[in-house]
């Protein structure tokens, strides 16, 4: 019984998941200003990292948890730099 | 999926529950970034995902591991710790930088910066 | 000794994530793992950080069972406010400037990052010359009740483990 229960929210969590990164996208697609775009990729890297984690639970495999691991470390970096540029057009002062 | 069979009831029920909770949360965390009218409104969205959203799935992820290999798995510690640290500071830069956008065009939605308002920079000149 | 090893705490934080990372602790591990530490730990100090003080350790446990509480209360808050079918059209959102006593750098950081992190507040600005600092709030109600709870409930624990 209760493994059945885990096999659902381990097939669910995946579309809830994948729903938020649709949302994500539209925002990324849609604008309206840079700011918002890049507030959306940040999410999407983090929605990312937590479908790859759900995607080790479902496989039992912790090969996923370093590629999560790196995907929240490009994410950050890109972020940042990101924001560097919006502020001054420049990302390396 | 064979591991799910090893697990006993209460393990696989929480691990069910934590990562459907951190799933729904993230979704929700998005549909805020939908719904929510300003930029400034729109950061506090995905902060959903990124605290309690990602802890709950790394605990499922904790959980999980350790049981079925029947021994501590701590590293998602270090997933939680890097998202604790780089959240913040990202969503600070960004937030600083559509705010100089923004008071740079002066839209006027946004306050102006302290030595701006007190008038400094119109004694200099 | 002192010039061996500049930050040990951070060193030794660099050393048991990389144990993390490898899921054992075993000789090479430790080895590995110790040598790194000691190169992040010299990168570190060449950057030449002014040093933190860290005072008063016991109200640490307190304040991150605190921020934990305070993070789960405010994710069910701004969820609601999300999900509120009305659109927001009563609530308002806005900037706070809060005066703050706190000098320190990485008391600031702690609390720019313990702000950030809970949802409905985003820290925004600091002037550095009035000791201000810019808060934007999802749901305003009071803007003075923000600058009590900033002032009371954070930054005088945090002065406590900082100054």
């Amino acid at each position: 019984m209760s493994a059945v229960v885990l096999g659902w929210a381990v097939f669910l969590a995946p579309f809830l998941l994948v729903a938020a990164m649709g949302c994500a996208t539209f925002r990324l697609l849609r604008g309206p200003r840079a700011q918002d775009r890049v507030l959306a990729l940040d999410t999407l890297y983090v929605i990312a990292a937590m479908l790859l984690l759900v995607f080790g639970i479902r496989t039992g495999s912790s090969l996923y948890f370093e590629a999560a691991l790196l995907i929240t470390l490009i994410g950050f970096v890109a972020t940042a730099a990101l924001s560097k540029f919006l502020m001054r057009g420049e990302v390396i002062e | 999926m064979t591991q799910a069979v090893e697990l006993p009831g209460w393990a696989a029920l929480t691990v069910a529950v934590l990562l459907l909770s951190g799933a729904g949360l993230t979704l929700v965390g998005a549909v805020g970034l939908l719904r929510l009218k300003t930029f400034y409104e729109r950061v506090h969205a995905p902060t959903l995902g990124t605290t309690l959203g990602i802890g709950c799935v790394l605990l499922a992820s904790m959980l999980f591991f350790s049981l079925v290999q029947t021994r501590f798995i701590l590293h998602e510690i270090l997933i939680a710790v890097l998202v604790v640290i780089t959240t913040p500071v990202t969503l600070m830069l960004l937030t600083r930088a559509a705010l100089y956008r923004d008071q740079i065009e002066g839209t006027g939605a946004v306050p102006l910066p302290l030595h701006l308002s007190r008038g400094r920079n119109i004694d200099n000149q | 000794m002192k010039h061996l090893l500049r930050h040990p705490l951070f060193a030794l934080l660099l050393l048991i994530a990389w144990l993390l990372l490898m899921e054992s602790v075993s000789p090479g591990a430790v080895l590995l793992g110790s040598l790194l530490a000691l190169g992040g730990s010299w990168a570190l100090a060449s950057l030449a950080l002014p040093r933190a003080r860290l005072r008063r350790l016991a109200v640490l446990p307190g304040l991150m069972r605190d921020v934990l509480v305070e993070v789960v209360r405010s994710n069910n808050a701004v969820a609601r406010i999300i999900l509120n079918p009305k659109g927001g059209t009563t609530r308002r959102s806005g900037f706070v400037r809060i005066p703050l006593d706190m000098r320190d750098p990485y008391g600031l950081a702690a609390l720019a990052c313990i702000l950030t992190a809970t949802p409905g507040t985003v820290w925004a600005e600091y002037d550095a010359e009035e000791g201000t600092m810019l808060l934007h709030v999802l749901d305003l109600i009071d803007e003075a009740e923000w600058v009590f709870i900033v002032k009371q409930k954070w930054e005088q624990r945090l002065m406590e483990i900082f100054e």
